[in-house]
This record gives structure tokens, sequence and C-alpha cells, in this order.
């Protein structure tokens, strides 16, 4: 039977770790690879590795730790955050990189996806969606640029174009419940997941082991991502995964 | 040394760096007369089954690797380069493989016989049943590996299936006959259990050059 996935996901700027990660035990918090490194051992499933560097050198970086990752590790990794054209996706996914991460490109530019899974096969490509309730919409909206532009596209119709076009999986962050640390939107999860015939990674909201039983249980995701909580050590991957499994959810 | 097939539809660093780590010595090569030298070829794949036996077919490597089975020396296919061991397959309108082991792949129904809905691609960590003994599971246990895939081999060759899973339909996930293996999972991206598989296939490969 196919185990629930926990990915933890880690922010990188010019090539190290941002966002306050506290690793006590580690010689260099920052170093990406030994992050990496550390949740592997802890059980991650996955991990995904978000690209915030604004500059052309940043981003040129950012291949190096995809490389470097890719040589240490023998687990699947996804990398977003700035990947706008097919050059892009070669650079990263050549550079080792299991999978890459399309947002506010793929909405700007829908038959991206499709190029993108024509070319690498729709495994290598997630799109990522991040979903607002919209009173006046009555459904979830689609946010782009990190959340900051409102767009007119209703995010289950989204999500099911996306799958059409050859998405090989929807990380679907929810905006509401993003930092709050009082769970995954289990109603968004849950619509988007019934909604499409690929996987859906749940994210946003994660504050204990309880909310990824949730998310897997109501929310039908089939894989949750969490980094503050992973990052600040409130919990462990090994402890959501004993807690999850407790609860009847299938986990490696 | 092991000669990883470079043909364009493969996700190369990650195997290469698998053996790497393990050690082997490995080269990536796409010419037929370095490929043939080899101990040991790796056929690795990512992509559709017709467009990746289009360029088998239209650059001689088909043939090669038939060649090279022949040989006796040991064969691995990968994710999708197990599939094209096989004799045809159903993706994107039916196409021949290298038909080195009996089978067709067909596609993940996506609804069970009960009628229930399910997710393709079969993407995640998935549990190894081991059904025969074999070099490649020599000193190992079964646990999780990572797939992704949308389509599995469906044979009648009980025998050639090492290994399964169970994603609604039973997935050969460890297969070989004779010299010729496949994974249908990714070894590279699966762990310590991944890992192990690579390692005993790289082990059986330096045995039989020590026999020769």
């Amino acid at each position: 039977m196919l185990t629930k996935r926990i990915v933890p996901c880690l922010d990188v700027k010019d090539g190290r770790v941002v966002k306050g990660v506290q690793f006590v035990q580690l010689r260099d918090a920052g170093d990406p690879v030994e992050l990496a490194r550390f949740y592997d051992g802890q059980g991650a499933d996955e991990l995904v590795f978000l690209d915030i560097s604004a500059s052309h050198e940043g981003r040129k970086t950012m291949v190096e730790v995809v490389k470097a990752v890719a040589s240490e590790l023998a687990i699947p990794f996804t990398v977003g955050g700035g990947i706008n054209a097919l050059e892009d996706m070669k650079r990263i996914l050549r550079a080792g990189a299991d999978k890459v991460s399309l947002n506010t490109a793929a909405v700007n530019n829908p038959d991206l996806i499709t190029e993108g899974a024509n070319f690498f096969g729709s495994q290598c490509i997630v799109v990522a969606i991040d979903a607002k309730y919209d009173e006046e919409l009555g459904s979830w909206r689609v946010y782009t640029h990190g959340g900051r532009t409102p767009t007119d596209l209703e995010v289950i119709a989204w999500a099911r174009e996306a799958a059409e076009r050859g998405a090989g999986e929807i990380l679907l962050t929810s905006m509401d419940s993003d930092g709050e640390k009082k769970g995954f939107d289990i109603k968004l999860t849950k619509a988007v997941s019934e909604s499409v015939s690929i996987p859906v990674i749940a994210s946003g909201g994660a504050g204990n082991a309880d909310h990824f039983a949730d998310a897997f249980i109501d929310g039908k995701a089939d894989a949750a991502l969490a980094a503050s909580i992973f990052h600040y050590k409130e919990t462990s991957v090994a402890e959501v995964k004993s807690y999850i499994r407790e609860k009847g959810v299938v986990v490696r | 040394m092991i000669g990883i097939i470079d043909y364009g539809m493969g996700n190369l660093f990650s195997v290469s760096k698998a053996l790497e780590r393990l050690e082997v010595p490995y080269f990536l090569s796409e010419k037929k007369d370095e490929l043939l030298k080899a101990d040991a070829l790796i056929l690795p794949g990512v992509g559709s089954f017709k467009d990746a036996m289009t360029i088998l077919n239209s650059t001689g490597l088909a043939d090669l690797i038939k060649e090279f089975a022949d040989t006796g020396k040991p064969l691995l296919g990968i994710c999708l380069g197990m599939q094209l061991l096989f004799e045809d397959s159903e993706e994107n309108g039916m196409t021949e493989g290298l038909q080195l082991l009996p089978g067709h792949v067909r596609r993940f129904p996506g609804e069970t016989a009960e009628g229930e809905m399910y997710k393709v691609p079969h993407m995640g960590w998935n549990r190894l049943v081991f059904l025969h003994s074999s070099p490649i599971l020599k000193g190992l246990d079964e646990d999780y590996v990572y797939f992704v895939h949308s389509y599995f081999v469906d044979t009648d060759d009980q025998e050639a299936v090492i290994s399964r899973s169970l994603y609604d339909v039973e997935v050969p996930a460890v297969v070989g006959r004779g010299n010729v293996f496949g994974m249908q999972f990714h070894p590279e991206k699966s762990s310590s259990l991944g890992m192990a598989l690579l390692r005993n296939f790289t082990e059986l490969v330096e045995e039989r050059m020590s026999v020769k």
C-alpha cells in the first residue's frame, strides 16, 4: 500500500537555507545539504527546496545546491521558485532534482505545464497553487507572486486544468491557514484532492502531529508539507510519523 | 566498469551519483562500441515508452542492448528502463519493446474492481514483497521504495517477478531472468533499501567478472 508522505520544506536564498532554522547540533544551520541529510535521517519522504533568490547569481547558485543535494541524498526532492521557462526546468532537473514546481509562471503561461510534462514526463512537473477563500466567488481563488496578486482563477478549476495539462502533482498551499499553526485547510484540501486524479500535497497551517493526521484522513491529502514546526523543532518527522501511524495512517 | 546508456531520456545524474556513493566505477555513453565493452549496462529512463523506443531504434541502441544481453553480461533497467525490456506497451499507442522479457506494459486502471477510483501515477513510497530468492535480494529485508509510474508490467512469467508491490494491481517491482534485471521503482531515490539493491547488482557484476 502506498504510504502518505511527510515533506519538509526549505527556503533557499543565494545557496543558503534561510528563515529561522534552529538546529543546534548542526555545524552550519544554513547549509542545505546538511539540513537535507538531517531530515532524511529523520525519515522525511521527500524534500522541497524553494528558491527565494531574486538575483541571477542566486539562481545560478541554486543549481550548485541542487547538484550537491542530489549527490548526497537518496530520496526524491522538488525545487520551486523562479522557474519561468523550459530552460529553467532543464537546468534544475539536469542538476539532479526529481521534480520542479511551477506557480506564477504556470498561471501566466499554462502551456509551460504541457511543455514540461511532454518533455520530462508528468512525474517531474508539480503545479503549486496558493489558495485563499473568496466570499464573492464562494470558493477559493488562486493567487500568484507569493500570494500578493489575486487572479481570476478558481482553485478547483485551475487544479483540474493543471492535471489535464499534464501536471503530476499539486502542491496546495492555503493562504488562510499558512503560518497560523491551527491545522491544514481540510475543506480546501479535500475539495481539490477529490477533484483531480493526481496526488495532492497539503501545505500551510501545520502546528502539530494531529494536524497531519487530519490532512490525510479527512483532507484526503497524499502528502503534507511543513516548514517551521520542523525547523523550530516543535516536532520531528519521526514523531509525526509515529503519531499518525497509531491513528491508522500508513507511513514508511 | 558499468556503462549507463545515455539516450537522452533518463535522470542520468541521480543514477550516476548513486554509483559514486557506492564507489563503483561507471561511464555514461551513447556509443555502441563503448557500451558493448562494459561489464554491465544500466538502462535508465523517464518519459514515455514510445519516445524512448523511437530513440533507441533510430540510434541503433535497441540492437546494442539486445546484443549485450546475449553476451550474458548483466543488464539492469530502471523505471521506464525496466518496462522497455518487455514485449510491448500500450502507452501512447501500442509500441514494441526490447522483448528481452515476456510481458506487456499496461496503464493502471485508476479504478478498482469495486468501482473505487484511485490516483495514477503510482507516486510515493510503497512496500516491496520478496517472492523468490535472488542474488539481487541477497541479505536484504522487505522495506519501502520510491515509485513514480503510471504503467506497470503485466506478465505471466511468475519466476521472473522477484519482488512485487501492491497498488490495486500486483506491480512487478524487481524482475529478473538470467542476466537481465529490472526495477520499476527508483533505487537511487529509495533510501537504504534502494542503495542496497543497487549494491547487490554491482556485486553481481563483480562476481561475474571474477569468475570469468
